[in-house]
């Protein structure tokens, strides 16, 4: 069930799609790798452009190249570019670039404990949707007097009206009964204020949908407690950055949720909780689940239901066996032998008919 | 120096047994002791002197604040009243709802005065205009109180799924998200301003470092998001990065705070102490609050120069059950036992602390947040029994 999206289904050339494949640093390149090895055995009508981003370079060459391909393409699926600390600040994150030039204004995170993964909570399934442009990330920072930096956060009315519409769209559409809105505006009236006022302009079109907001403090601590009360939530971007990495911690790790950036025209997939894992790179200990999903979620987002639902379901079953679970579940099991798996599953449930397409 | 030999010869009694500040001088001690005199230290190990003791009884502010506040400090009064604890407590009313700041502005002066406080919450409510500062943030950035620092550690009798945890959490208490400067300069478009300066950065992070020695502690770990806000938190982790260099003997790295939160919800015995900015400080010690048990658990302390304000942790109201007599009064005893500590009354501190952590072994006696059907003055009346079990205090523990 894919969330609402405005992005009309890209165009099929010859009925196959073609998607821009950016593989980022650390695990990204293996990962993606394994992706594409998927898709062509299992006949996906995807065609990959490959656009490769050099982290260490500070010309702006690579981003541009890349923004272009997405903007040909309409959708992508990427690694996490690693931010190098030693450059300048002028340098801005390239991630960061990405989704404010492309203005993919919808972070959106489901995260659901996985039968067969072994968790301190059972039976969570919350959808986080975060603000993805503006707020605290606005890389808006200066240093007036020496020693003093002044940091702005930013927060708009229109695009706090823009993502609260989308979260109160996205739970209509999936059947959810609860908008939770996460905040500080006890401490900072106005932008926070301003985002809650909106989201309860928002709400007051929905009528079937409960909406009611919570400070972040209090969030994080009732998430450590009692997860089960939460639905949907939606949140400016550094709470959603905190609050996506506490539910991914609490459903098994960063190795299993993935994530969708969604704006108006584009999209692009990427694990949840971004991170480059630049210590197991090349060692064939990562957990792919997370980037696997991600390429399903692609697939439900190109309308092509019939094969996400196939991956998807050899997926899951993977992730029941113990014995498979990689290092950050526990075991010791190898990336290859997962991606192996997946495609034996996906093997035995036999050849696909027309009618399944 | 006259002074210094008397100092030497001190009896045992007159060096601190626990809590902050052993390496304080001690002829400063004395001298200001025998002269009633509050002298500002320029040590900044031992940053605040004890106070004042007029007729042996130290006095103290008390601020009931809202919600729950008020009934759980009546609660620690009478605790202390029962255990002949050597405090007075001045009481001053913060009223939430009017506008002027003349209350508050009462409390800050009768806490220069005295030097410690103990406070329940103020409300802030959300229906006055934004420029209707937070009291409680007033009340910090006024006293100058940098430093909060919180220990989260799994108490016996609790059960949580966490065990063992044990992490101190020093959070910058003045400056970053909350220093409430916000403009709309065009309408709907609204500019939060977070302020991070070396000064107050080096502060925090030499007094995290020195709480670490002094607890004895193997590592500090500084939670930032600088990839993001690169001056800013830059700022902040290079302060960290130049103090850590002075402590060789205590390891020092650095965490995104996206990542710690994740580390603390699966792995939370891998952090030792943790020093960070206002706004991560918030989140990451409601969560460790949460991994211990909840907000009716864990007492919080604010230090300053020369202030010092002791509260619950996470700072809750808990305004749906207040007067209910359904509130968990750990939080607040506990955080009067920090008082006590500072006090340098440390045997009533560790009589009491010991009465309350006996207490919770009784899971009969756990309150609502923590799963049971106690209520809070069966609670405190099993922690007097207590105190009154372990029989009187004689002059020699005193």
């Amino acid at each position: 069930y894919p969330p609402l999206t405005t992005i009309p289904p890209p165009a099929k050339y010859g009925g196959r799609h073609t998607v821009t494949l950016i593989p980022g640093d650390g695990i990204g390149p293996e990962l993606l790798t394994h992706v594409r090895e998927l898709f062509r055995f299992c006949c996906v009508p995807v065609d990959f452009e490959i656009v490769s981003i050099d982290s260490k370079s500070t010309s702006d060459d690579d981003m541009n190249n890349a923004i272009t391909a997405i903007r040909r393409n309409g959708v992508a699926l990427k690694g996490n570019i690693e931010t190098n600390h030693n450059l300048p600040p002028s340098h801005i994150s390239r991630n960061n670039i990405l989704r404010t030039s492309l203005d993919l204004y919808a972070n959106v995170i489901h995260c659901q404990t996985l039968p067969g993964v072994r968790t301190r909570h059972r039976d969570v399934d919350i959808i986080i949707i975060r603000e993805n442009t503006e707020g605290e990330y606005s890389s808006l920072e200066h240093e007036n007097v020496p020693g003093v930096v002044e940091c702005l956060k930013i927060i708009t009315r229109k695009k706090s009206l823009r993502i609260a519409e989308y979260a109160f769209n996205a739970a209509r559409q999936n059947g959810r009964r609860r908008v939770t809105a996460v905040h500080k505006a006890n401490i900072m009236k106005l932008g926070d204020g301003l985002f809650l006022q909106c989201c309860k302009e928002v709400a007051a079109g929905y009528p079937e949908i409960t909406f009611d907001s919570m400070i972040v403090d209090n969030t994080t601590m009732q998430l450590v407690s009692k997860p089960q009360q939460f639905d949907v939530m939606v949140m400016p971007n550094l709470y959603g950055s905190v609050i996506s990495n506490v539910c991914a911690g609490l459903v098994g790790g960063p190795g299993l949720v993935p994530g969708a950036n969604y704006g108006k025209d584009y999209a692009v997939f990427e694990t949840a909780t971004r991170n480059t894992g630049k210590s197991i790179a090349n060692k064939n200990i990562a957990n792919p689940t997370a980037t696997l999903l991600a390429s399903c979620l692609m697939l439900d987002h190109l309308r092509l239901h019939g094969y996400a639902s196939m991956i998807r379901k050899a997926i899951l079953a993977t992730v029941s066996e113990t014995r498979l679970h990689t290092a950050d579940l526990g075991g010791q099991g190898t990336t290859s032998e997962v991606v192996q798996s997946v495609m034996r599953e996906i093997e035995s449930k036999g050849p696909r008919t027309s009618e399944q397409i | 120096m006259a002074a210094s030999s008397a100092a030497l010869s001190l009896p045992k009694v007159f060096r601190p047994v626990l809590g902050l500040g052993r390496s304080g001088n001690p002829a400063k001690v004395w001298a200001a002791a025998a002269s009633c005199r509050r002298e500002k230290s320029t040590f900044v190990g031992r940053i605040i002197p004890p106070p004042a003791k007029y007729g042996g009884r130290h006095t103290v502010t008390l601020i009931p604040g809202d919600g729950i506040g008020p009934e759980l400090l009546n609660h620690v009064r009478e605790l202390f009243r029962f255990s002949c604890v050597p405090v007075d407590f001045e009481v001053v009313n913060v009223n939430s709802s009017v506008a002027t700041e003349d209350d508050i502005h009462n409390a800050i002066t009768a806490i220069r005065r005295n030097g410690v406080a103990l406070k329940g919450n103020i409300e802030t409510n959300h229906n006055m205009p934004p420029s209707h500062k937070s009291r409680n943030n007033l009340l910090r950035t006024s006293l100058d109180l940098f430093a909060n620092m919180m220990h989260c550690q799994s108490l016996p009798g609790v059960q949580t799924r966490h065990k063992n945890i044990d992490i101190i959490i020093i959070r910058e208490n003045t400056e970053g998200e909350y220093s409430s400067l916000e403009h709309e300069s065009v309408s709907g478009v609204v500019e939060s301003l977070k302020i991070i300066t070396r000064y107050n950065s080096l502060r925090i992070a030499d007094y995290a470092f020195r709480l670490a020695r002094e607890k004895g502690r193997r590592r500090v770990t500084a939670v930032h998001k600088a990839n993001i806000m690169k001056l800013a938190d830059g700022l902040f982790l290079q302060c960290c990065k130049e103090v850590a260099s002075g402590y060789p003997d205590i390891q020092f790295d650095s965490m995104i705070v996206d990542n710690t939160t994740m580390q603390l919800v699966s792995k939370p015995h891998q952090f030792d102490v943790m020093v960070m900015p206002n706004l991560y400080g918030n989140v990451v010690s409601n969560v460790c609050a949460g991994l211990v048990g909840g907000p009716g658990l864990v007492p919080g302390a604010n230090y300053g120069t020369n202030y010092a304000v002791f509260e619950t942790a996470t700072r809750n109201t808990g305004k749906s059950i207040a007067d209910k007599n359904i509130a968990n009064p750990t939080a607040m005893l506990l955080a009067s036992c920090l008082m006590l500590d500072h006090l340098r009354l440390h045997d009533y501190a560790n009589m009491i602390r010991g009465a309350v952590l006996t207490t919770m072994n009784e899971t009969r006696l756990h309150t609502a947040d923590i799963g049971g059907q106690g209520t809070t003055s069966e609670v405190v009346q099993s922690v007097m029994k207590n105190i009154q079990s372990g029989g009187p205090l004689t002059t020699e523990q005193i």
